[in-house]
């Protein structure tokens, strides 16, 4: 037998205009958690499509213990009990656990299914690894660590061996996360196989055998664990120091710049309300972090705050005005600046081009037209110079299509747009979301760059280490409420857990202690 | 009493066809395909099936065919029509990723012009109405009984019956099983929903999607049959609006079998009420309102269906991925 479960040997992969995968080779021994690890469009994910058989190589060979296999589809690759957690779970959230579990591998009698087998089968599994689901729960009802572990048992379920694991961690909370190493360090012991992909290096110390790292569509290499650390390895993924710490000037209190008191915010889901009496303050000089896990009410706090939904109580003031029901313009007249969320939806019109994108606070002002008509001159003597200040890359320059641009670049260009404007306050929802380790040192120092420089920043993070290391107070939200209130050196990232998963509460005694003690 | 039954009886028979249609929507819709196509396939159907029955009808007349086996090869010939012509949207829609919406669009503005050249090519130039033969009832006879013409038995049970409804009972309960119960089902449902899921398990996404649209093809052939049999008058290369009015029970039904049953009920008796209000003593009949009067009441079932879709629209949840041609690069 091979010493090698799996082994991909001098893939190619090319897609119109860009080598995804050039020459990569990635060896997986049996009953080990291999890592892969680079940046955001290193060719991560396109080497696990082609592995998961969503995609043919132009050149190379995958070998199964030893033997050469072809792979044309998820089929196959199921036939060769390779299995996959994706990074954006395919699961169809109207179905039920179990039905999502069978689907595509049905027991059945002549085409009608066997839904008692199944459920048999799935709750032996999810007992023996301690991966609890309520099997007739439907996907839309259940939490993000359920619904992971529903993907880890449709692999297990298909008898898998070679478990994929796309980025499974960026949404759970920090218990969740040890659960799932735990999970991952028990399948091992079985001998089953993992892919670990991932940008996070800290997981990678903590669970990994062996990293193989990926830079730009390159193999760099393939190092142990025992025997590297993490700056070896980011300077690996990036091909540069990067620095972990984000360097601040001593902290310079202002007066207060934003003032939200009581808003509440009422559900376009459910009965409740999505954000439930929140008050707190930010000051100029100092950036606060409303943290929490996804889907706890800061997305629609943050409509409320920036203009794009009404709120149903309460009052928000900026620098003295209130602007409780002061329409877009006007907030961002007064200062406001915002860098959203979902930047395709509310940050950037991806078909237009990179300078139009660029100029969409400020077309309306007579720097940039005269009786309504544009001066295109000065719109693009005004983007190329944010360009060249920001570094923005793309194929045309001002007037490349956002759409073709990579989501660094996107993001580049729309923290570019909004801090020109010379904010007052700048909202940053989730500004690091799906960049990699250099684009987020970058946008980590604009954000401190605009505090020390005694502008109000309020960001919004569901990233732990962000969270930890940009703001001056963190604020944890959980169901739509302010459970804490932190100062980020004095706490920990286990303390923060227990708030932002429910079990603790500053202001309130909670009745589930269910972490608190464990 | 007689009223009552007509009201009952006419109820079903307006129902069948939009239970069928609205069931092909379904099947099509949870695919992931939008079919607004409805109306033309209808058409093609009603047409095809007209047809073939006035080419039966020498046959039968003659007794060399019995008159219900005549009305079965009908109904099939018209839903395997259907069926042909929703390749075209099929094929637009999932081969070629085409906008659904301006496909099903153009089929239906297709389909009336080829059934009026048909309808003429067959019969001579301006004989634009194929009239139906008598046969296509099933009656009393058929069972060897004798009811007084009129009596509310006779006219409860036999004075609109037809081979469709029987097999659209029939066409119901396979529908419900195939959907619920079946690896099929619930793999068409995924495709609708989550197509990316369902490619990831292996499911082929553009099968499923020919399969939903081909059974909505049809479904809606047949349920277009069905309608011009209830209209009665004979078919005159149209179907009023049924297919879209089959569209709003779709969605006044949630995409679900036993609600679209419940919903097609409820038009079908909104529309007959209409139809015999100026026969029920204790409606009111809008004398005072001279010349029009006669024209309120038929507009109830459409009035009804647009203050219902306002109503219900908010509450009801259409397949996630409908309308979204697949692509396998995306998340």
């Amino acid at each position: 037998m091979s010493e090698y479960v799996i082994e991909m040997l001098n893939i190619t992969k090319e897609f119109p205009g860009i080598k995804a995968n050039d020459n990569i080779t990635l060896q997986l021994k049996h009953g080990e958690v291999h890592a892969l690890l680079g940046e955001n469009g290193a060719g991560k994910s396109t080497l696990m499509s082609v592995l998961f058989g969503l995609y043919q190589p132009e050149a190379g060979v995958i070998k199964k213990d030893g033997k050469e296999v072809k792979i044309n589809n998820p089929n196959d690759a199921n036939a060769l009990h390779i299995g996959m957690v994706h990074q954006h779970f395919k699961l169809v959230e109207i179905f039920t656990v179990l039905d999502n579990i069978i689907l595509g591998a049905e027991p059945n009698k002549m085409g009608f299914l066997k839904k008692a087998e199944a459920r048999k089968k799935v709750l032996e599994l999810s007992e023996k690894y301690g991966l609890q689901v309520d099997p007739d729960a439907k996907i839309e009802d259940i939490s993000v660590g359920m619904q992971q572990r529903v993907e880890i048992l449709k692999m297990l379920y298909r008898d898998n061996e070679i478990l994929i694991f796309d980025e499974p961690t960026a949404v759970l909370t920090p218990q969740e996360i040890d659960e799932l190493m735990e999970i991952m360090r028990n399948f091992t012991k079985e001998g089953k196989s993992i892919l670990f992909i991932t940008h996070k290096l800290n997981e990678i110390m903590a669970v990994a055998d062996r990293c193989t790292v990926l830079r730009k569509g390159k193999y760099m290499g393939t190092v142990d664990i025992k025997n590297t650390t993490k700056e070896e390895l980011s300077r690996m993924m990036v091909g540069r120091d990067v620095k972990f710490e984000v360097d601040k000037e001593p902290q310079k209190l202002g007066d207060v710049v934003l003032d939200v008191q009581h808003v509440t915010v009422p559900s376009k889901l459910h009965s409740n309300n999505a954000v439930k009496d929140v008050s707190f303050q930010v000051r100029a000089g100092e950036i606060v972090c409303l943290a929490g896990i996804e889907g706890n009410g800061q997305t629609q706090f943050v409509y409320a705050l920036t203009g794009l939904d009404k709120m149903s109580h309460g009052k928000i003031t900026m620098l003295g005005h209130d602007i409780t029901r002061a329409k877009i313009r006007e907030r961002s007249k007064l200062g406001m600046s915002h860098i959203p969320e979902d930047r395709h939806k509310h940050g950037l019109v991806l078909d237009f081009t990179l300078e139009q994108n660029l100029v969409l606070q400020r077309y309306w002002q007579p720097e940039f037209q005269k009786y309504g008509f544009i001066k295109n001159a000065e719109v693009r003597k005004y983007a190329e110079r944010l360009i060249r200040e920001n570094d923005i890359r793309s194929g045309q320059g001002p007037i490349t299509t956002v759409r073709s641009m990579s989501g660094g670049n996107q993001q580049k260009a729309i923290v570019a747009r909004e801090i020109d404007k010379n904010p007052e306050l700048l909202v940053a929802v989730q500004p690091t979301r799906g960049l990699d380790v250099g684009a987020i040192e970058g946008v980590h120092k604009q954000l401190v760059a605009q505090r020390d420089a005694g502008k109000a920043v309020l960001l919004v993070s569901l990233e732990l280490e962000e969270v930890m290391s940009v703001p001056d107070r963190i604020l944890v939200m959980y169901e739509g409420e302010i459970v804490g209130e932190f100062d980020p050196k004095k706490t920990t990232v286990q303390e923060l857990g227990l708030y932002m998963a429910g079990a603790k509460n500053m202001y309130r005694d909670v009745e589930k202690k269910g972490g608190a003690e464990a | 009493m007689i009223v009552l039954a007509d009201v009952i009886s006419s109820t079903i028979v307006f129902a069948v066809p939009l239970l069928l249609v609205a069931m092909g929507g379904m099947f099509s819709e949870r695919s992931g395909i939008i079919n607004i196509a409805l109306e033309g396939i209808m058409i093609i159907g009603a047409l095809m099936g007209c047809l073939m029955m006035r080419w039966l009808d020498p046959l039968v007349t003659n007794g060399q065919l019995g008159a219900q086996l005549g009305m079965l090869i009908a109904t099939l010939f018209s839903g395997v029509c259907g069926l042909v012509f929703s390749v075209l949207l099929a094929f637009a829609s999932i081969n070629l990723k085409a906008d659904q919406t301006i496909g099903g669009t153009a089929l239906n503005m297709l389909a009336p012009a080829l059934a009026i050249v048909l309808t003429w090519v067959v019969q001579g130039q301006g004989q634009t109405t194929i009239l139906i033969p008598t046969w296509s009832r099933i009656t009393e006879a058929n069972f060897g009984l004798t009811l007084e013409n009129g009596s509310f038995i006779q006219a409860l049970l036999f004075k609109n019956f037809y081979l469709t409804t029987i097999l659209t009972i029939f066409l119901f309960a396979i529908a419900v099983i195939l959907m619920y119960k079946t690896k099929f089902g619930l793999r068409l449902r995924s495709c609708g929903e989550h197509p990316q899921a369902a490619a990831s398990v292996g499911i082929n996404v553009f099968k499923m999607r020919y399969a939903g649209v081909l059974i909505s093809g049809f479904l809606g052939g047949i349920g277009g049959l069905a309608f011009t049999l209830a209209a009665g008058s004979g078919f005159q290369s149209s179907v009023a609006g049924y297919g879209f009015l089959a569209l709003a029970v779709m969605i006044f039904g949630n995409w679900k079998p036993w609600s679209i049953l419940g919903a097609s009920l409820f038009f079908a008796l909104f529309k007959v009420i209409g139809a015999y209000a100026s026969s029920i003593p204790f409606m009111p009949q809008f004398k005072e309102l001279e010349g029009t009067s006669s024209y309120l009441w038929p507009m109830l079932p459409y009035i009804i269906t647009m203050i219902l879709l306002v109503l219900t629209s908010k509450k009801s949840r259409a397949p996630k991925a409908e309308g979204i041609p697949y692509d396998k690069g995306m998340r």
